[in-house]
């Protein structure tokens, strides 16, 4: 049996030394792209990630237009040097299911009735990968629209929160991901208070589950404000075209 | 698997029909909300299949089907046998569907049936591994949907477990490099008995195992899995809806408390106590 690594030491630090209940270092930006209608890029840790939205544009197949409505699109994406092991650039299960559960996560936040019969398609883009890379992926999407003045309810906010050592952490990064008992990836609407987004692998009590459901709403609060700020900023105090970073301080 | 098949005046005037019959506690089909459908599971109903099953959920039907091989271990797990859960909901299931390879609702569907069978450590890979790095016993578990009407995890998850609970495999030994199958059977080694439950909210209400036509009209739904000791295993929220958080704990009580009493009639049909 291999030597299992300690996730938390002695003085109830994690591995990267930070405490049970505390973020990543991270760094949001938008307007990042010049082509796209609206990007952002985020740092969540060493999550390096681009998110762009076309649209609403014309809808193709044309047959598979709404007539009340627009059709949301979402294609997430590894690069290949984005891992430890080169993964194959063609979309894997894992990516076509994330696609799916990203779309689904941020659909009820958009006002998609004012645009019937176009789509609107979202990019996300994992340059480095680092463990939680859907939900920070929602996070930059969800300013990616904002920035593409898309109609929306509220913003879509993401988090994790996982199971290390038998105790209710926020979120995992890489390694603890692999070594940990328990992963949750969250996201949901926080002026709403709405979860658009919850899957669960590992195992967990129901009294843990209830504890992870509530550590993920303060963590994903607290990555709102930060993504807040960064809207704020590029709207409100930099001036169109240019990008801002915000990052946590501790 | 999505709502695009259906008329949307037809959705829109059901959905608020439905919704109506909702607000006074009641179902389309007379169910209570947190009711489930009729569940039966026949095992053992493909001879060539290392374990079978068929399960019927009210009018939703699967067909589940184990094949055991020898095969290599992935790189990052090299002491530990392989499992591979796969889905496809048949053409003949629904007028809907198209033949074609998976789509992303059948891919959604393997996938979150095959994290609850392999979060809650029901198969011991551990003890499938034949020699470290080289051999391992690949267990393999394709799902075929025959009849589609609504909560396709749940019919799946219940037909995956029961093959695998009935599944015989032959005992492989080494010879040499190579293995080889010694003429023995042994049972495939199952610990725990994942169970799935979905629940569908459908305007602010919600009802478990979903119809199709409940489907239809639903905002979002979730599956949470449980196993013997009710922890939670695997969960997934779907659909372009969204549940408070709340409803996500009321969720979780229905699907233990269901969870229990689909696992006793799962026992029962696989003999396993």
């Amino acid at each position: 049996m291999k030597e299992k690594k300690k996730l938390i030491d002695e003085n109830g630090l994690r591995l990267d030394g930070r405490k049970w209940d505390q973020l990543r270092p991270i760094k949001i930006e938008v307007g990042t792209l010049h082509n796209a209608d609206g990007s952002a890029y985020i740092e969540f840790g060493k999550n390096k990630i681009a998110a762009a939205v076309y649209g609403p544009k014309e809808m193709h197949p044309k047959h598979a237009l709404l007539p009340d409505r627009a059709v949301l699109k979402c294609r997430y994406h590894m690069a290949p040097f984005s891992v430890d092991e080169r993964k194959n650039p063609a979309p894997s299960r894992r990516e076509i299911e994330i696609s799916k559960v990203i779309r689904e996560a941020l659909q009820p936040s958009l006002i998609l009735e004012d645009y019937p019969r176009t789509a609107i398609q979202i990019y996300v883009e994992v340059l480095q990968s680092d463990g939680g890379s859907r939900v920070a992926g929602i996070t930059a999407a969800s300013l990616a629209l904002a920035d593409a003045g898309i109609n929306m309810r509220d913003m879509v906010v993401g988090c994790a929160v996982g199971k290390i050592e038998g105790k209710i952490v926020l979120d995992l990064d890489d390694a603890e991901d692999k070594e940990g008992s328990g992963d949750m990836p969250f996201a949901f609407m926080p002026n709403l208070n709405l979860v658009t987004l919850l899957q669960l692998d590992g195992l967990f009590t129901p009294d843990e589950f209830r504890q992870a459901l509530e550590l993920a709403q303060q963590g994903a609060r607290r990555v709102y404000e930060m993504q807040r700020e960064a809207l704020i900023k590029q709207y409100f105090s930099g001036g169109a075209g240019e990008t801002t970073v915000v990052e946590e301080g501790e | 698997m999505s709502a695009s098949k259906k008329s949307y005046v037809v959705e829109t005037l059901r959905k608020a029909q439905m919704i109506e019959l909702l607000s006074k506690g009641k179902r389309i089909d007379g169910r209570q909300l947190d009711e489930t459908r009729k569940l039966d599971v026949r095992t053992g109903v493909i001879e060539k299949a290392n374990g079978s099953a068929i399960v019927t959920l009210g009018n939703t039907q699967v067909i589940a089907g184990v094949k055991v091989q020898p095969g290599t271990p992935f790189p990052d797990t090299p002491d530990k046998g392989v499992l591979m859960v796969g889905a496809e909901v048949l053409p003949l299931a629904a007028a809907y569907v198209e033949a074609g390879p998976p789509d992303e609702g059948a891919i959604e569907l393997a996938r979150v049936v095959d994290r609850g069978v392999r979060e809650s450590e029901m198969i011991d890979l551990a003890s499938l591994c034949i020699k470290e790095g080289k051999h391992v016993y690949a267990v393999f578990v394709d799902v075929n949907v025959l009849n589609v009407d609504g909560n396709l995890f749940d019919a799946t998850s219940y037909a995956v477990v029961s093959a695998l609970l009935t599944a015989k495999m032959p005992k492989y030994v080494l010879e040499g490099d190579a293995v080889k199958n010694s003429g023995e059977v042994l049972p495939v080694p199952v610990a725990k008995i994942p169970v799935s439950v979905t629940i569908a909210r459908v305007g602010n209400t919600l009802i478990a195992d979903p119809t199709s036509e409940e489907e239809a009209v639903m905002d979002s739904r979730i599956t949470l899995t449980t196993d013997d000791e009710s922890n939670i295993c695997a969960g997934q929220k779907g659909e372009p809806g969204t549940f408070p958080p709340e409803q996500i704990l009321q969720a979780a009580e229905v699907a233990i408390r269901r969870g229990k009493e689909i696992r006793q009639a799962i026992k029962a049909a696989t003999g396993h106590g």
